[in-house]
């Protein structure tokens, strides 16, 4: 499915636009119905992606000195 | 001893003024020492004098200059004053007119700190049309910043609780001593290079103005000019203000305050999805409802429930048509009579026989009609037309009217 592709921001910013588009009431019937589908597929995905959620930290060591110190242009 | 001229006190003042305000060295000079008697006026100029073991000397800093103090001066504080030497004619004193002043010591960095600010300012490197916007939800963040110590403990501790999404890279450098400028400006350079994270956090927890100093370096200034990810520096406490938060994309009071900037706290989100969930629910249902009372309309509507109505309804208006067509017809008739019958009266008004239907005759000689007594004699004949005939007459006398 296109959405699941979709990063978090663009996620959110999809489901505002869908609300808004309820929200107006013109939609025909039948849009307004797969307009519903695909937030709620949204919501559940933002949903479990936060409950999901752990804190990764992954620490480089050494890359300041892999890059020269005072790189001028 | 010969005729001594006698001077005014003024005029001596005047000439002693002279004779300092020429010389070369009085005219700019730095002059340390320690500050006492300072006192502050409302008119906004500062007076104090400098001692030292031996001597004092009176002070003023007027009151542009003094506006311009970074620190508040105080009594005690060892200070570097740069001015010029001058007699105040009134009191016959010479003073220190003081057009800077740095607490000693610390007054290197702090001539360091405000020329490259100002050169950097004037480069543009601080305007906010550099300023790049941050990402509403990183997904990865790069912490630029010592690995020991509470600064980054916080930061992680911070973003884990907001934003447990994100994806922390941390490039452990030393923030202070010699070689920190070099590391952190190396590690920005890295992170750019290798796209590490959609958003840098460089800084690290208080200290003296010395321990800060890298975060002041021009090196670490330029590579977070030059870094196209946005970049957060949260350098110390509250009121340190480095270089770096100037040229920073977003400048945090603490590294803790940089996290809470860096990411959306996951419970407003939370509360943000159950909100638009709530009026999606209600929008839809708003719909089916809506849905649901058209049916109903269209189930009682005539045009169902009898269709030869339509058929009925159309006639009615082909009749109406009609009639309008035929009206109009009329219409159009009548007003062209009206006018015919209008034209008639107006000529009729205009035709000598109504006029002769009221007696009036009109004579008529052999060449038309007679308008003057002259232009008959006696024993002439003539007509004289009637409205209803022709009278034949002879004239039997003429009477011209005397005028």
């Amino acid at each position: 499915m296109a959405e699941k592709k979709l990063s978090f921001e663009d996620a959110m910013v999809r489901l505002e636009q869908i609300v808004t588009l309820l929200e107006r009431g013109e939609a025909p019937l039948d849009e307004a119905l797969s307009l519903f589908e695909e937030g709620s597929r949204l919501m559940k995905q933002c949903s479990s992606l936060l409950d999901k959620a752990e804190q990764k930290v992954i620490k480089l060591t050494g890359a300041q000195e892999s890059a020269p110190v005072g790189e001028e242009d | 001893m010969p005729q001594s001229p006698i001077y005014t006190v003024s005029a001596l003042n005047y000439y002693i003024r002279d004779i300092i305000d020429g010389d070369a060295l009085l005219s700019g000079l730095f002059v340390r020492g320690e500050l006492s008697n300072y006192k502050a006026y409302p008119s906004g100029h500062h007076y104090f004098s400098l001692k030292d073991a031996e001597g004092t000397i009176r002070c003023v800093m007027f009151r542009r200059e003094a506006a311009s103090l970074k620190f508040r001066p105080q009594n005690g504080m060892k200070v570097v004053a740069f001015g010029r030497v001058s007699v105040f004619p009134r009191d016959g004193q010479y003073q220190l007119y003081c057009s800077q002043l740095a607490p000693d010591g610390l007054g290197e960095l702090h001539l360091a700190f405000e020329q490259l600010k100002e050169r950097l300012s004037k480069e543009g490197l601080f305007d906010l049309s550099r300023k790049k916007p941050l990402p509403r939800f990183p997904a990865r963040i790069a912490l630029i910043t010592s690995p020991a110590g509470a600064a980054v403990q916080d930061m992680l501790r911070i973003l884990e609780a907001r934003w447990p999404l994100a994806e922390i890279v941390l490039l452990p450098v030393r923030v202070q001593g010699e070689e920190a400028a070099g590391e952190i400006a190396g590690a920005l350079h890295y992170a750019n290079r290798q796209k590490l994270a959609d958003l840098i956090i460089t800084g690290r927890g208080g200290g003296s103005m010395e321990d800060l100093w890298a975060f002041n370096e021009e090196l670490v200034a330029r590579a977070i000019a030059r870094s196209e990810l946005p970049v957060i520096s949260a350098v110390g406490h509250e009121p340190d203000f480095t270089i770096s938060d100037f040229v920073a994309d977003l400048r945090a009071a603490t590294p803790s305050n940089a996290a809470e900037l860096a990411v959306p706290d996951q419970n407003e989100i939370y509360a943000q999805l159950s909100q638009w969930n709530a009026r999606m629910c209600q929008a839809l249902s708003r719909r089916l409802t809506f849905a649901r009372q058209q049916l109903i309309r269209a189930e009682r509507s005539r045009v169902l429930s009898d269709p030869m109505n339509a058929v009925e309804d159309r006639r009615m208006l082909l009749d109406y048509q009609q009639q309008r067509l035929i009206s109009g017809l009329r219409h159009g008739l009548s007003g062209q009579q009206r006018r015919l019958a209008g034209l008639a009266a107006a000529l009729d008004a205009l035709s000598p026989l109504k006029v002769m239907g009221r007696g009036y005759a009109i004579p008529l000689g052999p060449e038309g009609v007679i308008r003057s007594v002259k232009s008959v004699a006696e024993a002439d004949l003539f007509d004289l037309r009637m409205n209803d005939g022709v009278l034949h007459c002879r004239v039997s006398g003429v009477d011209a009217d005397q005028r």
